[in-house]
């Protein structure tokens, strides 16, 4: 970092100076200050969302008459007001677990593909196709899974059911089409799998030619040098990397709004229909909601803001741990 | 490869023909995997058509369970369970590369084919006014005029709000307040879209403001200042000092040796960041969702009143659920997928042409 700015040059003897030194000086200021200012407005930005978020929020808190966290109801405008958020956490943190389970591994395969497998020559097209994926809106994503992978997921859940049914979370103890939290965990898995590859990728290529050297100089197989040097020297990107997966996956409103069949159920069965992520709540009950509804949805909000923010901050701090590599980027 | 350094490998090997009997044991021939796959693929289709399976997944998932199956019992026969284990690794690997472009083909495909049935000069220049939700006919063109005029006031307010911070974490930054803002960046990135609608609807419902484009500009700037402020930065990095130090040694101010030298040669670079960064808001629907509520009308004032946008244009036909409105969210998602890719690809074009030579 201290290297890239040049700093302390010993200013020039002023005798040869032929401009007058205050309008660089006053440039520098003004520069400096608009610049400062820029950062400074950043950081009151977030500080502004988390203010005005939560004063909204305890205007609505203050006249909920059920419990935030253990209602299993969405009704601000009923009479009482009754709203929770149980089971918005269950699903947003259910189908974020499923779509880390099915992302992370494959990403890691992919992130090895590109940087260890692929053909040198194909690796950066092969890396541009996984980024094309990042760059598909999320809306887009959402009506295919709705109208293309609902529908073929029914097999799949349907077998799922009938061989794994004794595992409790794969029983499909309700009849109706794959509009379940399940389908969203593998939707989410699709979307989250470009930023996970290309940090891991990033990591991957990153650890030391002299150990991968070293490894295949005792004998090793291309698997053993992964094993005994890639994936040791990776681990804490990759893990940054899934946590920067799951921010994303958390707060994905529009694939989950259009696939999911909601409800204000908890069940562990997630290849039933039905259930509720923060996200998804917030885009269904905003057209119905009055001003207080609208205030109930922001408390809500405020929830997830404070998830992702925790997620993503620990996987920055993971990463700054680390200075050689920012996944930032991705 | 030069000739000067002659390397371990150049050496005259001694005796090939006693090395490979006495050091190297056994090896599957190098078209081995292609054989085994061949195999694979017909054991898998002809099961499959034996079972009557209908779906081609199911085929393609037995051929390659076969595959594996297959080389790791030959391998372990034929050379021994490392090398077995490393062909596994291997296959492994692929399927998990073909796994992810599986899903980016079907999207690709079913937008193309299902998008071009309805996307015709008429289609862009029509505005849904007058045309019942659940008939054909209607068009984009209002949720066009919302999305560019949206993001191009996002990008107005964002491109120079990003660029100076950027300009600040690297030419000036230290302390604390640098690590700050460096840190509230990367955290901002990951800020849900609808978090950020909602914090402009809070503000909203306070300064009681009517929905408009503006309201949903305001939500997209959110998110699109943090990715300017990554990609500037790291092209920033990549100027070289001596570019800074030749020119302050002339004694010109810092201002505008940023102004004149650094930012010049790293204009490329900087372009394709804020590119990219259009790309990403331009498919948010969450924001537009909330804040400017989305109308069947053309609405060129992005001051006053509902807009629509191509992103929630594909959400209210989606809604609507009929045949027809199907086919126009399609045809919408083709319209803005064109949009984000060819921003994407003249993005990276722009990257590559502008690339900032560094030292050699």
């Amino acid at each position: 970092m201290a290297s890239t700015t040049p700093v302390d040059i010993p200013p020039a003897p002023p005798a040869p100076r032929q401009r007058p030194k205050s309008a660089g000086r006053a440039g520098d200021k003004v520069f400096l200050g608009l610049s400062r200012g820029s950062g400074i407005l950043l950081l009151v930005i977030m500080a502004s969302i988390a203010v005005f978020l939560s004063y909204r929020a305890a205007l609505a808190l203050a006249d909920n008459e059920g419990n935030f966290f253990t209602t299993f109801d969405w009704n601000p405008a009923g009479d009482p007001p009754v709203f929770g958020i149980a089971v918005l956490l269950f699903g947003t943190v259910i189908s974020s677990i499923i779509a880390m389970a099915i992302a992370v591994p494959i990403a890691v395969g992919i992130a090895l593909f590109i940087s260890h497998y692929a053909p040198r020559r194909l690796a950066s097209p092969l890396a541009y196709v996984v980024d094309l994926l990042a760059a598909v809106p999320s809306i887009i994503y959402g009506i295919w899974g709705a109208l293309v992978l609902v529908p073929y997921l029914e097999g799949l859940n349907l077998w799922l059911d009938q061989f794994f049914g004794w595992t409790y979370l794969f029983e499909k103890t309700e009849v109706g089409v794959a509009r379940s939290l399940f389908t969203v965990g593998i939707l989410l898995a699709i979307m989250i799998l470009p930023i996970v590859t290309s940090v891991s990728r990033e990591v991957f290529l990153q650890v030391p030619k002299m150990n991968e050297e070293a490894a295949l100089a005792l004998g090793a197989t291309r698997w053993e040098v992964i094993r005994l040097s890639v994936l040791p020297f990776g681990r804490s990107g990759v893990i940054s990397a899934s946590m920067l997966g799951l921010g994303r996956a958390l707060g994905e409103t529009m694939a989950v709004a259009t696939v999911l069949s909601p409800s204000f159920l908890i069940s562990f069965h997630v290849l039933n229909p039905g259930g509720g992520t923060f996200a998804q709540n917030i885009a269904a009950k905003f057209d119905e909601a009055d001003q207080f509804g609208r205030d109930a949805l922001i408390a809500s909000g405020l929830v997830l803001f404070v998830l992702t923010l925790l997620v993503n901050g620990a996987a920055r701090l993971i990463i700054a741990r680390r200075k050689e590599y920012s996944g930032a980027n991705a | 490869m030069s000739h000067a350094p002659t390397t371990l490998q150049e050496r005259p090997t001694p005796a090939p023909a006693v090395a490979t009997t006495s050091l190297s044991s056994r090896t599957l021939p190098r078209w081995a995997p292609l054989g085994f796959a061949a195999v694979a693929i017909v054991l898998g289709v002809g099961l499959g058509l034996v079972a009557g399976w209908h779906s081609r997944i199911q085929w393609g998932l037995l051929s390659a369970l076969f595959f594996v199956a297959i080389s790791y019992t030959v391998t372990t026969a034929v050379e021994n369970k490392r090398q077995a284990k490393d062909r596994l690794a291997t296959s492994v690997v692929w399927v998990c590369f073909v796994l992810a472009v599986v899903p980016l083909a079907s999207l690709t495909w079913t937008t193309l084919s299902r998008g071009a049935k309805v996307v015709d000069g008429y289609f862009l220049t029509h505005s849904m006014a007058g045309v019942l939700g659940t008939e054909p006919g209607g068009g984009v063109y209002h949720a066009l005029v919302g999305t560019l005029e949206q993001v191009g006031i996002a990008t107005a307010i964002s491109a120079p709000i990003g660029l100076l911070t950027a300009v600040y974490l690297v030419e000036y930054g230290k302390g604390a307040l640098a690590r700050a803002v460096t840190f509230f960046v990367d955290v901002m990135t990951g800020i849900p879209s609808i978090v950020a609608g909602l914090f402009i609807l809070s503000i909203m419902l306070m300064a009681e403001l009517k929905p408009s484009g503006l309201m949903g500009s305001l939500a997209l700037t959110i998110l699109m200042i943090p990715v300017v402020v990554r990609s500037t930065e790291e092209m920033l990095k990549l100027v070289p000092n001596e570019l800074r130090e030749a020119s302050l040694a002339l004694g010109i101010p810092k201002w505008r040796t940023i102004l004149k030298v650094v930012l010049p040669t790293a204009i490329g670079g900087i372009t394709t960041g804020v590119m990219l960064a259009i790309a990403r808001i331009a498919g948010e629907t969450a924001p537009i969702m909330l804040l400017v509520f989305g109308s069947q009308l053309i609405n060129t004032n992005p001051f006053e009143g509902a807009q629509s946008s191509l992103p929630f244009y594909i959400w209210e036909q989606y809604k609507i659920g009929s045949e027809a409105s199907y086919d126009r969210a399609w045809g919408a998602a083709l319209v803005l997928i064109a949009f984000v890719m060819i921003l994407n690809l003249v993005a990276r074009g722009i990257a590559r042409w502008k690339a900032p030579k560094t030292g050699r």
